[in-house]
């Protein structure tokens, strides 16, 4: 138990170039990747986050620089070597580990600070984790506590007000190259949930004529009729690209799905209108080289970072309030932690036994008139003697040797038993 | 009296410009809604100024005042301004009087730096065309040059799109659209009179000196410019040309109309050449 260690390993945005992170991303589901993560030795619990902006594991594990490296190790498989990864990952243990943690599910770690959308995916993962029952007592009050610490944030400042999320930049460049979306036609690639935010987005801005395209038409229909759109197959999407003004894609494609090559055609039988690519996906599904063509504008999901910078000083303001309110929940958490431990939970038993004798002695005394000064210590005596007998063989059993493989969970239990956590 | 009114009005449009432009200058850094409104009126004041100095330059040399350099500018100058207050009431371009201004003003120092004097005009200039033809002139030039600060304006917004590098001009460029459709707007009307001021002035060349067209080099470059602007309305309108290709042709046609005013009266003479 003391050697036990919290630890988070992951890259991001900040520090890590999209093409790097398009090579780490989870692009076939948590499933397989958490079944691969059970694998590494000396992990406890472990919980995996992909988004497109960071991957990050978080982990209870017995201390140690192998667990440290075999982590590293998985999380860029064959990508990079050590020394190229070198630069990008970051690692943090314990106290730092839940303050990150909580940074990002209050969204002051993201690129659009203060955006909603990171605390669905934390939750997202977290379920993947908790089904796949790889999550154990100090994950799951850790995640269960950034969520609350999200909410928190969230109601105590404004930082989620000004927020933008990454369709509000989208539309923001929108505005800049077609003046007002009104009457634009949008065509969605792939019908992913940012896919469905962004066409919320560019609809409530008075875009109108959305069209689907996805793998699975199932989808592509339901999501089209949504918006009173249309839901075309993959193939159609070189011919819907004549009409359109604005496309959105996220795809789980591994690679590039429209070339350059393809779209420097149309652009005559669109008799040159402006074309909006919106490359939403990691991996990216637009061929960069899309930016170089006359009245063709290509973003992907990190230059949209750039547009938000743009507003950014009024939200650092609130992002200050944000953060110390995450500083006082994390060392809140950190104490909870500390009390894991089963001498601090033995004495925290024994102090309430004490009390709780306490009080009777003090409520029972008054009333019993006529005791003598030695009768009165007999009834205190029996009081604590009650109060020890009960409380020996629950102490035996903490300290005892079972359940070793998941002693902060007995012990977690045995807080939870005797309410020793309202004391904090 | 009448020249010294005329020459304290002519200082007094330089001052009003002047106060026009570093408003709208100061407008373009802070973007302070109410500094636009003071602007705009301070650069209608400035047009009215200039219309009054035009009008007293008239009265002094007894017919229409574009025979010199110094006037030429001015009535460009004024054309300029009065295209761009006709213009804004229709769309709203973000900062584009800041731009317009600018060009304004510029056009100012250059008349002011020229000679004032008045010149007699030659007999065969005396006539009721000459201030239809080169009305139609200066105007297409005014908006001929609207269409440039458009375009101007355009580069300098879609580089900062296309880098993805947001700096000064990001916010405070108006959208690449309605840029474009200043572009079209501004092209179509300036061609129209530009096209009207070459015919008017050819019928005139008939009256005058007898024959339709002489190939006197301003002659030759007006056409030079007339079809730089006749291609590019061709190809906006049947091959969609717009955007960054509508943008460069509108400067490159723009360069044509200043070397037009200008070139060729110092380089290569002829009998458009105003009085030295």
């Amino acid at each position: 138990m003391p050697n036990e260690t919290i630890l988070l390993l992951g890259v991001n945005h900040k520090n890590t170039p999209l093409e790097v992170r398009e090579k780490l991303a989870l692009s076939s589901g948590y499933e397989e990747p958490l079944r691969a993560l059970g694998k590494i030795d000396g992990l406890r619990e472990y919980y995996l986050l992909s988004t497109c902006n960071r991957v990050e594991i978080l982990v209870s594990a017995d201390d140690g620089e192998s667990v440290e490296k075999n982590l590293a190790e998985f999380l860029f498989g064959d990508a990079l070597t050590p020394d190229q990864y070198e630069k990008y990952l970051y690692c943090y243990r314990n106290e730092e580990a839940i303050h990150h943690l909580f940074m990002v599910a209050a969204s002051l770690d993201s690129m659009i600070v203060g955006e909603s959308q990171i605390l669905g995916q934390l939750k997202e993962a977290y379920r993947w984790s908790s089904e796949k029952k790889c999550t154990g007592p100090i994950l799951n009050k850790l995640l269960h506590k950034s969520f609350s610490v999200a909410k928190r944030v969230r109601s105590e400042t404004r930082i989620g007000s000004s927020a933008v999320s990454i369709s509000y930049a989208a539309i923001e460049l929108a505005r800049k190259i077609f003046g007002s979306l009104d009457k634009k036609r949008v065509l969605l690639i792939g019908a992913g949930e940012m896919a469905e935010l962004a066409a919320e987005h560019l609809v409530s801005n008075g875009a109108k004529d959305v069209v689907v395209a996805n793998r699975t038409l199932a989808r592509a229909l339901d999501l089209a009729k949504r918006f009173n759109g249309r839901a075309v197959g993959f193939l159609e999407i070189i011919e819907q690209l004549e009409q359109v003004d604005i496309v959105v894609s996220s795809t789980g494609a591994p690679g590039i799905i429209l070339h350059k090559e393809k779209v420097k055609p149309l652009m005559r039988r669109r008799r040159n209108k402006p074309l909006f690519f919106i490359d939403i996906a990691v991996p990216r599904d637009l061929d960069p080289a899309l930016n170089e063509l006359d009245n063709v504008y290509l973003y992907d999901i990190d230059d949209l970072n750039n547009v938000v910078e743009l507003n950014k000083e009024e939200r650092d303001k609130e992002a200050v309030k944000a953060r110390r309110i995450v500083d006082e929940e994390a060392l809140k958490f950190k104490d909870w932690l500390a009390g894991l431990t089963v001498t601090p939970t033995i004495a925290a038993l024994r102090a309430k036994g004490n009390q709780i004798s306490q009080l009777e002695l003090e409520r029972t005394l008054p009333r019993l008139k006529n005791l003598t000064s030695k009768e009165q210590r007999c009834i205190e005596m029996m009081a604590s003697a009650i109060v020890s007998k009960l409380l020996h063989d629950p102490v035996i059993y903490l300290k005892s040797e079972s359940c070793k493989d998941k002693p902060e969970m007995k012990v977690d239990i045995f807080r939870s038993v005797f309410a020793l956590e309202k004391k904090q | 009296m009448l020249s010294e009114i005329n020459y304290l009005l002519f200082n007094s449009v330089m001052l009003v410009n002047f106060l026009a432009c570093v408003v709208y200058l100061v407008f373009f850094f802070k973007q302070k809604e109410k500094l636009r409104k003071i602007a705009r009126m301070i650069l209608f004041g400035a047009g009215v100024l200039q219309s009054l100095y035009i009008l007293s330059r008239y009265l002094i040399a007894g017919h229409t005042p574009i025979t010199s350099q110094h006037e030429v500018v001015v009535f460009f100058a004024w054309s300029v301004t009065w295209a761009y207050l006709s213009f804004r009431w229709r769309y709203s371009v973000k900062n584009f009087g800041t731009f317009v201004s600018v060009l304004i003003f510029l056009l100012l120092i250059i008349a002011a730096s020229v000679s004032r004097d008045f010149y007699p005009l030659p007999p065969a200039l005396q006539s009721l065309w000459l201030p239809i033809h080169a009305g139609f002139a200066v105007m297409a030039y005014g908006f001929l040059a609207l269409a440039f600060c458009g375009a101007v304006m355009y580069l300098l917004q879609e580089r900062e799109l296309k880098s993805k590098k947001f700096g000064f001009f990001f916010s405070r460029l108006p959208s690449l659209d309605a840029l474009d459709q200043l572009n079209t707007h501004c092209l179509t009307t300036g061609f129209t009179l530009l096209t009207l001021g070459i015919i008017t002035g050819s019928v005139w060349a008939r009256q005058a000196w007898g024959t339709y067209w002489h190939w006197d080099p301003k002659e030759t470059w007006s056409l030079i410019t007339w079809f730089l602007y006749a291609a590019q309305i061709h190809q906006r309108f049947t091959l969609g040309w717009r955007g960054k290709r509508a943008a460069v042709m509108s400067i490159v046609g723009f360069c044509s109309v200043l070397f037009t005013l200008w070139g060729v009266s110092y380089l290569l003479g002829g009998m458009h050449s105003y009085a030295q």
